[in-house]
């Protein structure tokens, strides 16, 4: 007998024992949902599978009585515009701040505690400020995002551009690099990978600040449907809508993988190594 | 060409190096060998720019060596010489890029000549056969050679090497001296290499330069710093005086562990 941590599944079982924990969770809730609606066809906390398919046909599929949109598709537009607006305000801010501060010395002495202190602010706290500066229109949902995530890109990319060996500065120096060349040629391709991680790992709260900032205030998208319908107990809507997101956000982030595997190979290799 | 004056290093109370002082004429090939942390890498860093004596001063013709990296100076580290996101090519072409374009990218006709030359240089290193592989996928053996091209491309005047070849199996080390020498001779190069291993430096090269300390205060291994105890023009020397260097060498070292 083999010890426990050598054994390995095979492919086969590999994928069976993947889908084991989904299968379970789907036969519990689907046991437990049709148990309660056999005691009471009026319960509302675990719809079935058919009351489920039935509200999102009813939102995707059939324009709103009251505006006309489907507001499904409405939802997922507005909210993912949200997100790739302020991911990529984050994005570029970060690598920006990042890149300076990890390249510069003297950009360094000067901005990198700033950032430190600045990354400290929860920025869930700063919702109602940027509620009264921007009003509630879209700007101050897209700046959450932004400010929420930019700190935490900045910092990542800072320490990473710091992790480059000092030896390829020195050598391009001796290849007759200047700064801007150095900035451009070495430092800025080797960075582009590590902020597509970088981006990765923060989608998760740039969803969280998205849907808390919908919730709050908005007339439309994911978070705020969410919200609006909680007030009917509407699982049958609700339930359908964040596997929604969790589908999502799983396309995004293998969408970012794969965008980086193809654009950056030698980064595969590199990580494949370590 | 260079001139050595009175170089002294400390690193706080540290003493690394004492009042070195030395000539190297155009075209040498110095060997430097010494135990680990004699201060030997510090030197070449100081010969290279990126650090500076705390006394004294290295003069290059005449003048004080410039204080940063320039591409007068080539320089082949152990490791993290090239550049991980280029193809080997890339990595020889970029060095005329930084040359001959502001921006750090060449285009058209500039690129087509850069390529052309790259090439060539790289069929002499012997990575002709490897040129759009990305240096992860190469040994460390080919790695070193790429870093070589890239380092002689802009014909450098003088060329650092720090232990290039100390992460080698000693088959390919024999193949990368072979090239070393090859190079230097075809190019004219002035040639510093630090190495630990004394039989690289009898092997290679014109002159052998041996960091050591002068004197040893058992109390305070620190108090003194290291010096060239031997200067000697390779080939003259006979095997009694190495073995001699060698006995030396580890007698210090052991003083200094114990």
């Amino acid at each position: 007998m083999k010890r426990l941590i050598n054994v390995r599944p095979s492919r086969v079982w590999r994928i069976g024992l993947a889908l084991l924990p989904f299968a379970v969770i789907l036969l519990l809730y689907i046991s437990a949902s049709d148990a309660r609606l056999a005691e009471n066809p009026q319960d509302k906390l675990l719809p079935s599978f058919t009351q489920m398919g039935d509200a999102i046909n009813r939102l995707a599929f059939e324009p709103s009585k009251r505006s006309g949109d489907y507001l499904f598709w409405q939802d997922t537009l507005s909210s993912l515009r949200r997100l790739g607006i302020g991911m990529a305000i984050a994005a570029s801010l970060g690598m920006l701040f990042g890149l300076l501060t990890g390249a510069l010395p003297v950009v360094n002495a000067s901005f990198a505690p700033l950032l430190t202190v600045v990354s400290l602010v929860p920025p869930m706290a700063l919702l109602p400020v940027l509620f009264i500066v921007f009003g509630l229109g879209e700007v101050s949902k897209v700046a959450l995002i932004a400010i929420g995530i930019t700190p935490f890109i900045a910092r990542d990319i800072q320490k990473r551009s710091l992790e480059i060996p000092r030896e390829q500065l020195v050598k391009a120096q001796t290849l007759g690099a200047n700064s801007w060349q150095i900035i451009v040629r070495v430092l800025i391709p080797q960075l582009l990978p590590r902020l597509i991680d970088a981006v990765r790992l923060s989608l998760g709260s740039a969803w969280l600040f998205l849907i808390a900032a919908e919730a709050i205030a908005s007339t439309d998208g994911l978070g705020y449907r969410v919200f609006l319908v909680r007030r009917y107990l509407s699982m049958d809507v609700i339930l359908p809508y964040v596997a929604w997101i969790a589908l999502l956000a799983f396309i995004i982030d293998y969408a970012l993988a794969k965008l980086s595997a193809v654009a950056f190979p030698w980064h595969a290799q590199q990580e494949g190594k370590s | 060409m260079i001139e050595i004056r009175n170089v002294w290093k400390r690193f706080d109370d540290n003493i690394i190096l004492e009042n070195i002082s030395a000539t190297v004429k155009e075209g040498e090939f110095v060997t430097l060998v010494g135990a680990s942390g004699c201060g030997k890498s510090t030197f070449l860093r100081m010969l290279l720019g990126t650090d500076s004596p705390s006394q004294g001063s290295i003069l290059l013709d005449g003048k004080a060596i410039p204080s940063e990296p320039d591409s007068g100076r080539g320089v082949v580290f152990q490791q993290y010489s090239v550049f991980p996101h280029l193809t080997v090519l890339e990595n020889v072409v970029i060095a005329r890029a930084f040359e001959r374009s502001r921006l750090g990218f060449l285009w058209g006709a500039a690129k087509k000549t850069a390529r052309e030359e790259a090439a060539e240089l790289l069929n002499i290193v012997g990575l002709s056969h490897m040129l759009h592989r990305y240096p992860d996928e190469l040994s460390g053996g080919m790695r070193q050679r790429l870093a070589i091209a890239q380092a002689l491309i802009l014909k450098p005047r003088i060329l650092l090497l720090d232990e290039p070849f100390g992460a080698l199996d000693p088959g390919i080390r024999a193949d990368m001296h072979e090239l070393v020498l090859n190079l230097w001779r075809k190019h004219k190069l002035t040639v510093f290499m630090v190495t630990h291993d004394l039989k690289e430096g009898f092997h290679l090269g014109t002159r052998l330069w041996v960091f050591d300390k002068l004197r040893v205060d058992p109390q305070a291994p620190n108090a003194y710093g290291a010096g060239i105890t031997y200067d000697l023009p390779v080939g003259a020397c006979e095997p009694e005086l190495l073995e001699e260097i060698d006995g030396s060498l580890s007698a210090n070292k052991q003083a200094e562990e114990i």
